[in-house]
């Protein structure tokens, strides 16, 4: 950014807009300001501060992959304030970008490795970064499997996407629905995440997990991948938290010694263990 | 006042009651609220004329609430809060005790809410004349003047919302302040600001407040909010006869009558 | 740079306030309301008070505002024009008469402001403050500064510190190059230091704690009954971290006027229910006792562990302010 208020976004333009599930939108954006898309970089797992001028700023992940170029890609549920106005923008509005912030997937670390990501519902955005990322640099990994599953077949996200994944022969992916939410022609599992997770039974040899989701669902996942051979280190989660200056001083994300926006919001499950049940 | 305390621990004692809240020994030559649950904790029970915080906010305070049934030590600004609260559906009678106090620093007790009401009708709201005397000389203020004389009374105001915590009848779980779809009233603390939330909140205790004190008790910065409070008090009691807590005539403001009077209809 | 020491007569140091309105700056010192004294703006000498222990309100809202603009907005189908209010003139600010635990108080202010990432309009305003304190030659059942590494008579944070004497004079020390510029601008004010004792002339502070021991019994103490004991009577207002002169947790508001507005940055605290709420309903801190057991611990334990020095100065304002009398060294010291 050429300024130095750290409080000032980036200007970006709505590239694209998609629908991907009953109030879930997916945004491109692309800067306004072309020295900014040149100078501009991140990691997989960072975060940004999106706003619509005079409403608020909001925090979301930032869903696409470094590795591609020129835009970036934020995946929202309508259910605020500000998400609320955000989901009335149309393509072309100007919204507001602060970012990126907070750390990284060690996927340097992983190279080498097996990657399991296990996600539900809404929390697969986050995990879509690192999905691409990996995907992007496939010879670096081994073994990639996908658990995802939602509510109901209306609230997968990311359909053609799934779809692109399935299709991949280097991509073991899994899709289930609660039971209750598979439609008529719906090929995929039933079951709740944990539980499909334990019957797809996926190797922990040399793997790493990252799991994402509502704090029910990982606190019956976590078993599992003890279960499966999983260690604490070698299982990583994005933590969600109540954020508002993404870089460690507005207090509301302490945790501990932590700030989830600075010090996360990737965490091992070693690291979160650590940190009082306060998030 | 040891009456008062052999009385709370009988209280705690015979399990009519899980706690006993009540005024205790503060910092230096302060008071402060004090929650006892074992009989030996009465013994720091105390009440004097330093005793100005309005217990009665504990009552409608769910970590309060989540101890038991309490006993809760009343002096008259507390008899008040309570009958409001019984007015506004708060608190039924047989959710607490009353370990009344009179202005004379006797005990007297109160098996009903209704007998409340009787004892308080001859211990009436009367704003002190120091008051009357401020609040008439700035209603004699031309609508400028006014408006510029409380822009700067709430200039200290940094919204800490201290006058709303020590308020009885600011219970509401969900603050209007705290809403934000849409922003009733603005976050920021600056001359709008300050105006809109001291307004909002004198209006939201039109017909209600009985005159405590609590709220400039509580402003750290010493902000004479009370003059607002009060000022709405006088207006209500001098537009529908009435002044502080009725379970008969119930909210002066929220009680619809087809006899009320509609000259303000154009 | 060595303190340099000097004496100042009583007049002289009027003479100084003068001069320092005569040359522009906007000065803050304490002026009486009612009981409390409160920093406020002072254009002449006569409305300063000197019958205060600590003022109610804290200095920090010269260098973090309870209200900041950080940019404006004029938005239009075309484009999104942002006015970068870092680019605002800052006032040149004094502070006069602010205590030693006060000008302590600016450094991890400063720090939690910069790190990684340096907040600019902060700095702006940090670098435009003047600090000049008056040590304490008296306290009360409030005051724990030396328990927490400071002390009535501390220069840390201070440019310069004023100690009255036994004659009514003042003992000038000098802590910073700032410091030494305007006594060379003003050399005709102070003259060179006499021997009296600076000790004597300094408020008597018991310790109430140690500091480190406090630090290690936190470790173990999260689930422990204190915290919902001791916040019992709290009201969940801001008072005590409005006041507090370390405390800058805030919040980020936009104020829109049709299609322009401004972004600001105004104060919260965590001692608000709804400070870390999610959108989905979930409150990592639901009770009151989790919100107190946050405040003693981010300031005794987490911030200690971080940066060595703890994230109070012992000035005792949140126990003063709080309307129900929740005493923080009541806390602290029955752990």
């Amino acid at each position: 950014m050429s300024n130095q208020n750290i409080y000032i976004p980036y200007l970006m333009r709505i590239e694209k807009i998609t629908l991907e599930a009953p109030g879930v939108k997916t945004f491109r954006l692309k800067f306004e300001n072309e020295e900014d898309a040149e100078t501009f970089s991140f990691k997989a797992g960072q975060f940004g501060e999106y706003s619509i001028m005079g409403v608020g700023e909001s925090t979301f992940c930032i869903a696409s992959s470094p590795t591609r170029k020129g835009y970036i890609e934020c995946t929202f549920r309508q259910a605020g304030k500000v998400t609320s106005a955000l989901a009335l923008a149309e393509e072309g509005d100007v919204v507001g970008f602060r970012g990126p912030y907070g750390n990284t997937f060690p996927l340097d670390e992983w190279k080498g490795k097996s990657l399991l990501f296990i996600a539900g519902g809404i929390a697969l955005p986050p995990m879509r970064c690192v999905i691409w990322n990996a995907l992007d640099t496939r010879e670096n990994f081994k073994d990639i499997t996908i658990v995802y599953g939602a509510k109901s077949v209306d609230d997968l996200v990311y359909k053609d996407e799934l779809a692109e994944w399935r299709s991949r022969p280097d991509v073991k992916l899994v899709t289930t629905v609660d039971p209750g939410g598979e439609t008529p022609d719906w090929k995929g599992e039933i079951g709740f995440v944990p539980m499909v997770l334990e019957k797809t039974a996926p190797s922990s040899e040399n793997t790493i997990a990252i799991v994402c989701g509502p704090p029910i669902m990982i606190k019956f996942t976590f078993p599992v991948l003890e279960k499966l051979g999983f260690t604490e280190e070698n299982i990583y989660t994005t933590l969600e938290n109540r954020m508002k200056c993404g870089f460690g001083k507005c207090g509301r994300c302490n945790v501990g010694e932590v700030y989830v926006c600075k010090d996360g919001p990737v965490f091992s499950y070693e690291q979160l263990k650590l940190l009082p049940a306060e998030y | 006042m040891s009456e008062l305390v052999k009385k709370a621990a009988a209280l705690l004692e015979s399990k009519l009651v899980q706690v006993v809240i009540g005024y205790g020994k503060g910092t230096g030559n302060r008071t402060r609220a004090i929650f006892a649950t074992q009989v030996a904790e009465c013994e720091n029970l105390i009440f004097d004329s330093r005793c100005v915080q309005n217990l009665a906010v504990y009552l409608t305070k769910l970590e309060i609430k989540k101890l038991g049934k309490p006993a809760i030590v009343a002096p008259v600004p507390v008899l008040r809060s309570i009958l409001q609260l019984a007015v506004e559906n708060q608190i039924a009678e047989s959710d607490l005790v009353i370990l009344g106090i009179t202005p004379e620093s006797e005990l007297i007790d109160f098996e009903s809410f209704a007998s409340i009401e009787t004892f308080l009708s001859t211990h009436k709201i009367e704003i002190e004349e120091k008051y009357t005397k401020t609040i008439d000389a700035i209603k004699a203020m031309p609508v400028a003047e006014r408006f510029a004389y409380w822009v700067k009374e709430l200039e200290p105001c940094f919204k800490c919302y201290a006058c709303r915590g020590a308020c009885p009848l600011c219970y509401c779980t969900r603050c209007t302040v705290d809403d934000n779809q849409p922003q009733w009233i603005s976050v920021a603390s600056h001359p709008l600001g300050n105006l809109e939330w001291h307004i909002m909140r004198a209006m939201h205790l039109a017909g209600r407040c009985t005159d405590c004190e609590a709220c400039y008790n509580a402003c750290p910065m010493g902000i004479p909010i009370h003059l607002l409070t009060k000022s709405m008090l006088q207006d209500v009691a001098d537009n529908f006869g009435s002044y502080g807590p009725s379970l008969d005539k119930q909210n002066t403001l929220s009680s619809f009558k087809p006899d009320d009077k509609e000259s303000f209809i154009r | 740079m060595q303190t340099e020491n000097y004496l100042i007569r009583k007049p002289s140091l009027e003479k100084l306030f003068n001069n320092l309105i005569g040359s522009g700056k906007t000065i803050y010192a304490p002026k009486a309301k009612g009981e409390l004294a409160l920093f406020d703006k002072v254009q002449a000498f006569g409305e300063i008070t000197e019958d205060y222990i600590v003022t109610a309100n804290s200095a920090k809202s010269v260098v973090f505002p309870r209200t900041e603009k950080l940019f404006s907005y004029h938005k239009t189908k075309e484009k999104t024009e942002i006015t970068d209010a870092a680019n605002s003139a800052f006032p040149d600010v004094v502070l006069w008469g602010t205590r030693p635990c006060d000008a302590a108080a600016f450094i991890p202010l400063t720090d939690t402001f910069n790190g990684d990432y340096k907040d600019i309009i902060f700095n702006n305003r940090r670098d435009r403050v003047f600090l000049i304190s008056f040590s304490c030659s008296r306290s009360d059942d409030y005051c724990f500064c030396t328990s927490v590494n400071s002390g009535p008579g501390n220069t840390s944070g201070s440019d310069i510190l004023f100690t009255k004497l036994s004659g009514g004079d003042y003992l000038a020390e000098v802590i910073t190059p700032k410091g030494q510029l305007l006594v060379s601008e003003n050399s005709d004010l102070f003259e060179t230091k006499s021997e009296e004792d600076k000790e004597q002339n300094l408020a008597v502070v018991a310790t109430r704690f140690s500091q480190v021991e406090i630090q290690a019994k936190l470790q173990n103490l999260f689930e422990n009954p204190v915290w919902d004991d001791k916040s019992r009577a709290c009201l969940g207002c801001g008072s005590c971290a409005y006041v507090c002169p370390v405390c800058s947790c805030f919040d980020i508001q936009d104020e829109a006027h049709g299609n322009k507005g401004t972004r600001l940055r105004c104060w919260d605290s965590c001692g608000f229910g709804v400070f870390t709420i999610h959108t989905s309903g979930h409150n990592p801190r639901e009770t009151q006792g989790a919100r107190w057991r946050q405040r003693i611990l981010h300031k005794f334990l987490y911030v200690p562990n971080k940066s060595k020095i703890a994230g109070c100065v012992g000035c005792g304002r949140c126990s003063r302010a709080c309307p129900a009398d929740i005493n923080i060294l009541d806390t602290l010291t029955s752990l």
